[in-house]
């Protein structure tokens, strides 16, 4: 059971530039209509994405869901079905990968065995228009830059895993790409080392101003650096937005589940009113109020999620509208927070996460397995969902 | 970015058929009705017909593959106790040694090997007695010395890839050395072992150059057959007697190859019915 | 009583450390009678002296315990430093030509389809299964004067230089050239088999990384596939240049008795010559001029190999 999201990596994410400049200038890399097909199998499939310069974009997805095929669309390592890609207004497509202003950070790595740390950082640099001298200055810069200067006599095997990953991003980042391509950057890294390095890496990206696009699996991650992804779904997009859009106002239940943790109830619409749509939840055992979408009429049916952090635990009966009876099945204590299981009168079993904000002892908690609870939610933070 | 690597193809293409251009052409002319062997003188299977009549050659093929089944045999066991040794027992007294004896046979050129043991025959049979006379016994001691490190080969190369783990599992969960050797080890290493084996019967089967030195009057293997007619220059019989091989040894390479294939193709499969099952 | 308990006995010492010795104790005393024990025969062999007798040599007489005439009749007579040169030469010229067929294949192996390439791997090692000796005899029978591809390689001669220099048939069998084409033939899947090996395990990635920086295909080849395919050249190389270098079948099938072959020059004296301190004392000479060191080389290189694992992990 991961923990649900909380709202910091929405709080991390303000680039100031991205920001500022995400309003006013076109898009800085355009994909337009890309597929991409392996035999009968259709691996990307009418893909449109618009990323702004200086931007940090997430491709988020499980396994086989086709962010890796189209990362290697704009590396170049693929060449799309059909479709273009543009980068800084060029037409990118039939580009074989030494002649894009793009670089990449493999998942693997792919550090040259048989080269220094030194050596791997020049690699790229050999084709550029330098003098040694100016190329030696760039290298000492990138591997200040990743804090390595100590390092750049060893080979790769002589170093950590962190090490190598950001031998890999100076690696990437030496011939100063116009977009740089992340594929799972800290997968293989440990959840300590992961942490800091994901701040690292948006330093990085502040100080040079590269556009990144990252490819990831997990959410966390996503949230934290960027800012803006995309959730993929066995070749397409599903949602493109902002952290908090993505988080908070998920348009599918694809969406919703894959992004934190969520709990689902069949329902039926009842009536609109003031933006409030009256509901019908018999799994929760009562009639419940949500925020509106457009397009609802009386007697649909329609998917109510509620985010367990989003719900309230009491012993007695709360005011308000979204009130539901249940019983405790079990709990977990993680410190900071508590997670619920009630399960209530209709057998259904409700995650609720609870912030411990009050020191309290072993026998004063909120509530203890077996007792009768009542949870409740308000109105806006419910959310309806069409499919 | 998926362009295809013209230069290798071609090259692929020009070396088989450097590998397979000469094959074909003598099996070609297998079925040459003439006796001068480089000029076709109509279709004719008699050279097969005389090959299959030739007692001396049905003889050389049964004492070849005497001589290669017990060979192969006994330098299976001994290449893979001493494939065990050098995977499995880290330290022991003469460790250095050892692994050079396992190796240096892979390496050594036949001629040296060939008269190194036919002097050591040579010597034992003035000294000890035994084997009195040069043939069967000292040849199959020869192809068993010589073979058996191709096996050592294969089971410590198999044995360093398996996970130690599992034995140590297996001793965990009380079972002693021996009974790990025996449920574990020996299990894991099967495949090894055949291959070994078959590599081991192969290499008895072709070797022309030891044999002839460590064999005497009366003992003719087939190569050695082969290499006191070929030495004479090119005849259509052997020509026969080569396209008879290469069908034989085609065909199980072929099978071999079709069924490793194929229980490697089921794995995957079932690999990915439980992936989904999973889900 | 005493016969239960002694197998009892026998068991435990089995069970506790016993098979372990006969696992190890059993392979290393049969390799050291049989092939360690002929080398040392060898060895003492090439400073024993020639004799009239059955077997063919004494120690001490003229010569106390050591009769060294043997080695300096290596660096006298021409015949065996010729033959030294014309097998390293060979072995050499071979070794090459087999990297240069040999290596892009196995590049290519790596590169066609998985079905393509369990097809054409089984394609490689099929010859290798096939009998030596009748590989070899292929050969003879193609580059035979009168033979189809003997007068198909004439009229392609002919065809291209002037007539007055027009041949009947090329000359090939009993040459150098014959030598050394079916020793590539011969052993071209030793040199295809490690190098494949070696560069399939290779990290497409890497190949990937280069182009990502900028390299064009070749340079990619040059900078990180070509360094790192090193060990399976080497491999590759010494497969195909040390049974090379003592190859008797190939000389004395296809190669010209002007030109002498080192395995070919031990296997006369030996034979012939009945003369086996010379031919025991040519062998030394060999395997100090080639095996040895090579293993000294292989021993050191699996040493650097284990020391960079263990800083590895």
């Amino acid at each position: 059971m991961s923990e649900p999201a909380t709202n910091i990596g929405a709080k991390v994410a303000q680039f100031p530039r991205a920001a500022a400049l995400a309003e006013k200038e076109p898009p800085f890399i355009r994909v337009e209509g890309v597929t991409k097909r392996f035999g009968s199998f259709t691996a990307v499939s009418s893909v449109n994405l618009e990323i702004r310069k200086g931007e940090i974009f997430s491709l988020l997805g499980g396994s086989g869901c086709g962010k890796t095929t189209l990362l290697r669309m704009l590396a170049g390592f693929e060449d799309p079905t059909e479709g273009r890609i543009f980068i800084d207004g060029q037409d990118m497509t039939d580009l074989p990968p030494y002649e894009r202003p793009v670089n990449m950070m493999f998942q693997s790595y792919a550090l040259f065995p048989h080269m220094t740390v030194e050596k791997n950082v020049a690699y790229g640099l050999k084709h550029m228009d330098m003098t040694a001298s100016q190329r030696a200055d760039r290298v000492r810069e990138m591997l200040a830059l990743v804090q390595l200067s100590d390092f750049s006599h060893r080979k790769p095997h002589q170093i950590s895993g962190g090490q190598r990953q950001r031998v890999a991003l100076a690696r990437a980042l030496a011939k100063q790409p116009k977009l740089l391509l992340l594929d799972e950057p800290l997968a293989a890294l440990d959840k300590k080392l992961r942490e800091a390095t994901q701040f690292e890496l948006m330093d990085i990206q502040d100080k040079t101003g590269t556009t990144f696009i990252v490819v990831t699996h997990d959410q966390e991650e996503a949230m934290t650096l960027s800012s803006r992804l995309a959730v993929m779904d066995k070749g397409r997009i599903m949602q493109t937005g902002t952290a908090t859009e993505v988080y908070e106002y998920p348009n599918s239940k694809l969406v919703a589940g894959f992004i934190g943790s969520i709990n689902f109830f069949d329902a039926t619409i009842r009536g609109v009113r003031d933006e409030v749509a009256t509901v019908d939840a018999p799994e929760l055992g009562a009639t419940v109020e949500a925020r509106a979408i457009p397009g609802l009429t009386p007697g649909q049916q329609i998917t109510l999620a509620i985010r367990p952090e989003k719900l309230t635990i009491s012993r007695s009966k709360p005011e308000g509208p979204n009130a539901i009876s249940g019983k405790v099945r079990d709990l977990a204590y993680f410190g900071k927070d508590s997670l619920y299981r009630i399960e209530l009168p209709s057998g259904r079993v409700l995650s609720i996460n609870s912030v411990n904000s009050r020191r309290v002892g072993e026998n004063e908690r909120v509530a203890d397995w077996e007792d009768a609870v009542w949870l409740s939610f308000d109105p806006s933070s419910a959310i309806l969902l069409k499919d | 970015m998926n362009r295809r690597p013209v230069f290798l193809i071609t090259m692929l293409c020009f070396g088989f058929a450097f590998f397979y251009i000469p094959i074909i052409s003598m099996m070609v002319y297998s079925f040459n009705g003439s006796r001068l062997a480089t000029v076709w003188g109509g279709f004719s299977t008699k050279w097969y017909i005389s090959l299959l009549s030739n007692r001396q050659v049905l003889k050389a093929v049964i004492l070849s593959l005497e001589i290669a089944v017990l060979s192969a045999t006994v330098a299976t066991i001994l290449g893979t106790m001493a494939g065990i040794a050098m995977a499995r027992f880290k330290r022991f007294r003469g460790r250095t040694l050892f692994s050079g004896l396992v190796t240096a046979p892979l390496v050594m050129p036949e001629v040296i090997t060939g008269i190194a043991s036919l002097m050591l025959f040579i010597l034992m049979a003035e000294y000890i007695g035994w084997p009195a006379t040069r043939g069967f016994t000292t040849v199959t001691l020869a192809h068993i010395t010589f073979s058996m490190v191709f096996v050592t080969t294969i089971v410590h190369s198999r044995l360093v890839q398996a996970d130690e783990a599992i034995e140590e599992a297996a001793m965990d969960l009380g079972s002693r050395p021996w009974q790990v050797m025996k449920d574990i080890t020996l299990p894991v290493i099967s495949p090894a072992i055949l291959s070994g084996w078959l590599l081991a019967f192969t290499i008895s089967l072709d070797d022309v150059v030891i044999t002839n030195f460590t064999t005497g009057p009366g003992t003719t293997t087939l190569p050695i057959l082969i290499w006191s007619k070929v030495k004479l220059g090119v005849t259509p019989d052997i020509n026969a007697l080569a396209t008879i091989t290469v069908v034989i040894v085609g065909i199980g390479v072929f099978t071999a190859g079709w069924l490793l294939n194929r229980a490697e193709k089921r794995r995957e499969l079932d690999i990915q019915l439980a992936y989904q099952a999973n889900q | 009583m005493s016969l239960s308990s002694r197998s009892a006995s026998l068991r435990k010492w089995f069970n506790r450390r016993g098979w372990i010795k006969i696992t190890i104790a059993t392979p290393y005393i049969w390799l050291a009678l049989f092939f360690l024990l002929p080398f040392v025969i060898v060895m003492a062999m090439s400073f024993a002296t020639r004799t009239p007798t059955a077997p063919p040599f004494s120690f001490g007489g003229d010569y106390p315990v050591m009769n060294t005439d043997h080695y300096a009749r290596l660096f006298s007579d021409d015949l065996y430093i010729r033959a030294y040169l014309n097998s390293i030469g060979n072995a050499t010229f071979a070794t090459l030509m087999c990297l240069l067929i040999g290596y892009p294949m196995a590049l290519g192996l790596t590169r066609v389809s998985r079905s393509w390439r369990n097809v054409l791997l089984m394609l490689v090692i099929l010859p290798f299964w096939t009998s030596f000796l009748l590989r070899v005899y292929a050969w003879m029978g193609l580059m035979g004067t009168n033979s189809w591809f003997n007068k198909l390689l004439t009229g392609a001669y002919n065809w291209i230089v002037p007539s007055d220099m027009a041949l009947r048939y090329i000359p090939m069998m009993n040459t150098g050239f014959a030598v050394v084409l079916v020793t590539v033939y011969s052993y071209l899947p030793f040199m295809i088999l490690p190098l494949y090996a070696n560069l399939e395990k290779l990290d497409i990635s890497l190949n990937e990384a280069a182009m990502d920086l900028g390299s064009k295909p070749f340079q990619v080849f040059r900078d990180v596939t070509l360094p790192l395919s090193v060990p399976g050249i080497i491999a590759g190389s010494l497969l195909v240049f040390i049974p090379a270098s003592g190859e008797l079948i190939i000389p004395s099938l296809v190669g010209s008795s002007s030109r002498p072959m080192i395995g070919r020059v031990i296997s006369d004296e030996f034979a012939s010559a009945r003369d086996w301190p010379m031919a025991s004392a040519v062998a030394v000479a060999l395997l100090l001029l080639l095996v040895v060191p090579l293993m000294i080389y292989t021993y050191y290189d699996g040493k650097a190999h284990e020391k960079a694992q263990k800083e590895a992990t």
